[in-house]
């Protein structure tokens, strides 16, 4: 009931010997409309996040942060402003405009969907019943899932149809603390938003430090996505975008 | 067993995304004229990036018409602050710097009961107040200044703004470079015309002898040389329309984030 996998009922008649493959409904429809608009946002706020670096491609630690104060680091890249001191002899175009824009229209874009994603997840039972580890948080489904990563083995079967504990810790991770952050530490450098909440940005050690902290997650973010399509490219490209984009997935029936 | 059949659920859920689209349609209108009333759209809320812009202006609207920018203490006042570069300035302005500003004016018109136009010296006449607050640019860099001025909303009074004032314009010496504020930026006890700088008079480099000082809004919104103010009920006679010239080159008129 609520299950976003949908089990028919008939196939608990199926004889397990049975080998056959049935098709069922691996991902609800809320899931797969928002993991894609998010995967839009996402290739949309990296692209002009981007470009907003490159306008300052230095990072600070506190408060206040410029041309003439020491960087916490500095990104071996060219800058589209010309008082930069990069060390390169050329100023790319300044892209800044559009990319604010985009940016922050996509950013609300990305919120809307993430709380249309939480309502659902937590009224439908999806983070309950799919991302939950629940009883599968043992050391033995720990030691498993790793051991089986360190081996190099393809994700078994019961993969197709289920996260294993890594997966669910890695989801829940990224939704519950990787986009929180990204949002905090992105309204942490608006300075309006700041004088109506300021503990916003001084819980972080200031606006600079909300700048570089918003660079690393983003940099987490990066990560995760780089690592969830290789894996998903290693468990099988064609069947897992299927079940991402049409729902459908191929199971086993032995499963049972 | 209980499940229903599929057929049987996706019918209702046709019924209720139906119902749910038509009064998402119909709440976004009503919405949409209740933010036109309220003063909660921007003017560049056309174009693609129009309810991205129109959603940030309204949100930080209704969430800080009246906070107040962080302070900071005089220890935290970076040493040297930086000026980002600013174009050759022109003819009127170095004769005007050669003169060490005597002549400056800023001349107030518009939707006002008296328009005038005051010396530097005017404006100092009025008691000086003095924030400590943070500049920060788009491109990502900031400092700390104590910044020394009149507040706007005190030269605004002494002109008396008509009621029907929604915002004010303000242009700099340099051609093509002025902004907009709404009343609640203009009337906001921290936005100052700003003379002095660290104790001192207001360096050229970072706008003197008269920069606009929005603090709750990015660097660009801090124009430098500021010569004249419009007060006005609509942006839709200036320039393109846009509100200021920042959107006229890509650019958000509304700069709070």
């Amino acid at each position: 009931m609520g299950d976003s996998v949908y089990i028919p009922s008939a196939a608990s008649a199926v004889p397990t010997a049975v080998r056959t493959k049935t098709v069922t409904l691996r991902h609800s429809a809320l899931v797969r409309i928002t993991h894609w608009i998010t995967t839009l946002c996402f290739f949309a706020l990296l692209v002009s996040g981007a470009e907003l670096v490159i306008s300052h491609p230095r990072f600070y630690w506190g408060e206040t942060g410029n041309d003439l104060t020491p960087t916490l680091f500095k990104l071996p890249i060219p800058a589209s402003r010309n008082l930069v001191p990069t060390g390169y002899g050329y100023v790319l175009p300044d892209q800044n405009g559009w990319s604010r824009y985009l940016h922050f229209q996509t950013a609300w874009v990305l919120v809307f969907t993430g709380l249309l994603y939480l309502i659902f997840g937590l009224f439908a039972g999806h983070f309950r019943n799919d991302l939950l580890p629940g009883g599968a948080l043992s050391w033995r489904a720990f030691s498993s899932a790793i051991a089986g990563h360190l081996r190099f083995e393809r994700p078994s079967e019961s993969d197709a149809w289920s996260y294993n504990v890594l997966q669910r810790l890695t989801y829940l991770f990224v939704i519950f603390v990787l986009f929180p952050l990204v949002i905090w530490t992105g309204l942490a450098m608006s300075p309006a938003f700041v004088s109506a909440f300021p503990a916003a940005v001084t819980l972080l050690g200031g606006q600079q430090s909300a700048r570089t902290l918003h660079f690393f997650v983003s940099l987490a973010l990066v990560l995760f996505l780089m690592i969830h399509v290789g894996m998903v490219w290693l468990a099988g490209f064609r069947s897992r975008m299927r079940a991402m984009i049409t729902g459908r997935a191929a199971i086993p029936m032995e499963r049972t | 067993m209980s499940e229903p059949a599929p057929g049987k659920l996706s019918r209702r859920k046709l019924i209720t995304t139906g119902l749910v689209a038509a009064g998402g349609v119909l709440g976004l209108g009503i919405a949409g004229r209740l933010a036109y009333k309220y003063g909660l759209v921007p003017p560049d809320h056309g174009g693609i990036y129009g309810l991205g812009e129109t959603l940030t202006y309204a949100s930080q609207r209704l969430l800080t018409r009246h906070s107040l920018a962080r302070e900071f203490s005089r220890s935290q006042i970076s040493k040297p602050p930086f000026a980002n570069e600013i174009a050759p300035l022109n003819e009127d302005f170095k004769r005007l710097q050669a003169g060490r500003f005597a002549d400056w004016r800023l001349s107030v018109d518009g939707m006002v009961v008296r328009p005038a136009s005051f010396s530097l010296d005017q404006l100092k006449s009025y008691p000086s107040r003095s924030q400590i607050t943070m500049l920060q640019c788009e491109e990502g860099w900031s400092y700390i200044a104590e910044w020394i001025g009149v507040p706007l909303s005190q030269v605004l009074e002494a002109v008396e703004v008509q009621p029907q004032a929604r915002y004010v314009v303000y242009y700099s010496i340099a051609p093509d470079w002025w902004e907009s504020i709404d009343m609640a930026d203009a009337m906001h006890p921290q936005t100052f015309l700003v003379y002095g700088m660290n104790g001192d008079e207001l360096p050229v480099g970072h706008g003197g002898p008269l920069r606009m000082r929005v603090p709750r809004q990015l660097g660009y919104k801090n124009v430098k040389f500021i010569t004249h103010l419009t007060v006005t009920d609509s942006l839709k006679g200036f320039g393109k329309g846009l509100g200021s010239a920042s959107p006229e080159a890509g650019y958000a008129w509304y700069a709070g984030i």
